[in-house]
């Protein structure tokens, strides 16, 4: 589903470069679970944001789904992020003058979908996150965890190939962490590819593999055991 | 292409985002409302002038003669030139090109009028009927004298307003009969002059009619003429001398002799008022563009603050899928309504200000203070343009900066 190779990314900082992905290589299969953890300025979100076409990388390949990413305007980017990629961020991005099934609706309205077809595909959406009676509120309304599970549901609503999520608990307590991660290993049983970014040990425990960055530089790459099933 | 949709989209924004739809509203429907008042009130001040000197035609040249003070080619100094029906004929074939209307004049005195009983003094002229445009004279009741009147030496007369008011109080004086000196004249057709209550208590009569009666053979008083109105002023003043020179001429005259025959051109004095115009149509004219400007520039700084504010918006929309073509459609779409709507409201309101307050401004020398409906229309358009290129700018930068900034814009 993704696979990287070789991948270089450096920003400018004054007259300086500084060199963030230093050469990563990596293949993710469809179905997968996987977790990258490192700490801050390890180069996670940048890998993150790469694969998520929100960003150009420099040199190496990038595959998603089979189509080799180069030379991407905005607008083939833009195509290929609302059919391909769902997005889960740290903190919600949610759009704060929609309501919780505006905000879900919002990327199928860039599909060209009829607002009343968007909105009771949003509604299934929501009802899959355990929101449907929260549809009308503004994002204002919600709690924390309440927020992410409406931007869960609007990351699946075009039924995307690969679900990313960035510091998807970094702003959550333990409880709501839980559910969230509950959630998205859900979704991840229904056969979705789910990326998750994290620094925390606990969630990238709950993914089926983990990835550790250092420095741009991909230092160990392996399965969770899996506690037996009581 | 109607998108409702997009339109209901765009809605949507408009109505959560009260603040910035005011904002820009606000500053649209002030900037219009500001430049109909200011150039609604600098109209009205024009028109004061306009009204000022409207009173006769503003190209009217009049011609007199009187008593020579200079002895010429031995003819003593003292003497009096008359005007005789050849020089009108002389005038008239000499300067075919130069005049547009043109009357020989004779000029009676406290005649009186008399009307069933009601009586009272009036100055009666003989006239052509070219002289009416010559008075601005309007036609209020049936018609000025005719060429046939002329012809016939009919007895007929056109009355001022106040003559009829004076003679025949509120009944209608047309067709009537009045006494002019004990004879007998139909009254044709009533007119009214904006030169004022004098000049509404003339008696107009035919050039011949009042010759036969009131002077010897083919004497007259003076020419009144309205020069081609194409001429410059300053051409018109060469045209009044030419006049002069040849006339001196005709009449043995000494061309220093400025009391023998008098010229009188209204271009002089047409020449300061349309000089006073042009400023006052200057002042008008930077007023409204400087206040255009103003909004102008305060529609530009809006959409800049608004695009900016809505960064991290629009890299959610991006992220989400929105092309940097939708992005900016829909930033310019809000902004081409809202500068429309604000626009149109402006212009209302301005327009029936101008309208509720205008008779009252008439004692501070404003008349009629309005603004022509093209100048305001397209003052709105040119507001319009300014906002959609204003917003145009800010937003194809936020369309085309990479979506992970966006995000990151707090």
């Amino acid at each position: 589903m993704i696979r990287i190779e070789k991948l270089h990314k450096s920003y400018p900082i004054g007259k300086d470069f500084l060199h963030v992905l230093k050469g990563l290589d990596l293949h993710i299969k469809e179905g997968e679970f996987v977790s990258i953890m490192g700490s801050s300025g390890s180069g996670k979100s940048t890998l993150l944001n790469i694969v998520g076409l929100l960003d150009g990388h420099d040199t190496g390949k990038y595959y998603l789904n089979g189509q080799l990413i180069e030379n991407l305007d905005e607008k083939k980017a833009a195509i290929l992020r609302n059919k391909f990629l769902g997005f889960v961020f740290q903190s919600f991005n949610l759009i704060n003058y929609k309501s919780a099934l505006e905000n879900v609706a919002l990327p199928l309205y860039y599909q060209g979908m009829a607002r009343k077809d968007r909105n009771k595909v949003a509604l299934q959406y929501l009802d899959k996150v355990g929101l449907k009676d929260r549809a009308e509120h503004l994002p204002s309304e919600l709690s924390g965890g309440e927020k992410q599970r409406v931007a869960i549901a609007r990351a699946l609503v075009t039924n995307p190939k690969v679900i990313l999520a960035d510091e998807p608990t970094g702003a959550l307590d333990s409880t709501t962490t839980h559910s969230v991660m509950e959630l998205l290993k859900e979704i991840n049983r229904e056969g979705m590819t789910v990326f998750v970014i994290t620094h925390e040990e606990d969630v990238a425990g709950e993914t089926d593999r983990i990835v550790r960055l250092k420095d741009g530089v991909i230092i160990s790459d392996e399965r969770v055991q899996k506690k037996a099933k009581v | 292409m109607f998108d409702l949709d997009r339109w209901q989209e765009i809605f949507q924004t408009i109505s959560k985002n009260k603040l910035r739809t005011l904002l820009s509203g606000f500053t649209i429907a002030f900037a219009i409302l500001l430049f109909t008042l200011l150039f609604g009130v600098g109209n009205g001040l024009k028109h004061t002038f306009e009204k000022q000197f409207s009173s006769d035609a503003a190209n009217s040249v009049y011609i007199r003669a009187g008593v020579t003070t200079k002895p010429y080619k031995g003819l003593q100094s003292g003497r009096t030139i008359q005007f005789r029906n050849d020089d009108g004929k002389f005038i008239n074939e000499k300067f075919e090109d130069e005049i547009q209307f043109f009357s020989p004049n004779v000029e009676r005195y406290n005649v009186q009028a008399i009307y069933e009983g009601e009586h009272n003094n009036y100055t009666v002229r003989g006239v052509y009927p070219d002289y009416q445009p010559l008075e601005s004279a309007e036609i209020k009741d049936g018609r000025f004298l005719s060429y046939l009147d002329l012809k016939s030496k009919a007895k007929v007369v056109a009355i001022g307003r106040l003559v009829e008011k004076d003679l025949f109080g509120n009944k209608n004086a047309l067709g009537k009969n009045i006494s002019l000196d004990g004879i007998s004249y139909k009254v044709v057709g009533v007119f009214s002059d904006p030169g004022g209550d004098q000049d509404e208590r003339f008696i107009y009569t035919p050039f011949s009619t009042a010759q036969g009666m009131y002077r010897i053979n083919d004497e007259l008083d003076r020419f009144g003429l309205t020069y081609n109105p194409k001429l410059t002023v300053d051409q018109a003043l060469e045209f009044s001398n030419l006049l002069t020179k040849v006339l001196q001429e005709k009449h043995n005259v000494d061309p220093r002799d400025q009391a023998a025959i008098r010229v009188q051109n209204y271009a002089e004095g047409t020449k300061s008022v349309k000089q006073f115009m042009t400023v006052l149509n200057v002042i008008i004219l930077f007023i409204g563009i400087g206040t255009l400007v103003a909004g102008i520039i305060g529609i530009s700084n809006i959409m800049v603050y608004i695009v900016k504010e809505r960064t991290k918006e629009l890299g959610i929309r991006k992220a989400l899928g929105a092309t940097p073509n939708s992005i900016i459609g829909m930033i310019m779409m809000e902004s081409i309504f809202v500068t429309a709507v604000a626009g149109y409201a402006g212009l209302l309101i301005g327009v029936f200000t101008l309208k509720a307050i205008g008779k009252s401004l008439e004692k501070y020398f404003i008349l009629n203070p309005s603004v022509e409906t093209y100048v305001v229309v397209g003052a709105t358009i040119i507001l319009i343009i300014a906002g959609t290129i204003a917003g145009y700018i800010p937003a194809k930068r936020a369309a085309s900066i990479k979506p992970i900034v966006a995000l990151n814009d707090e």
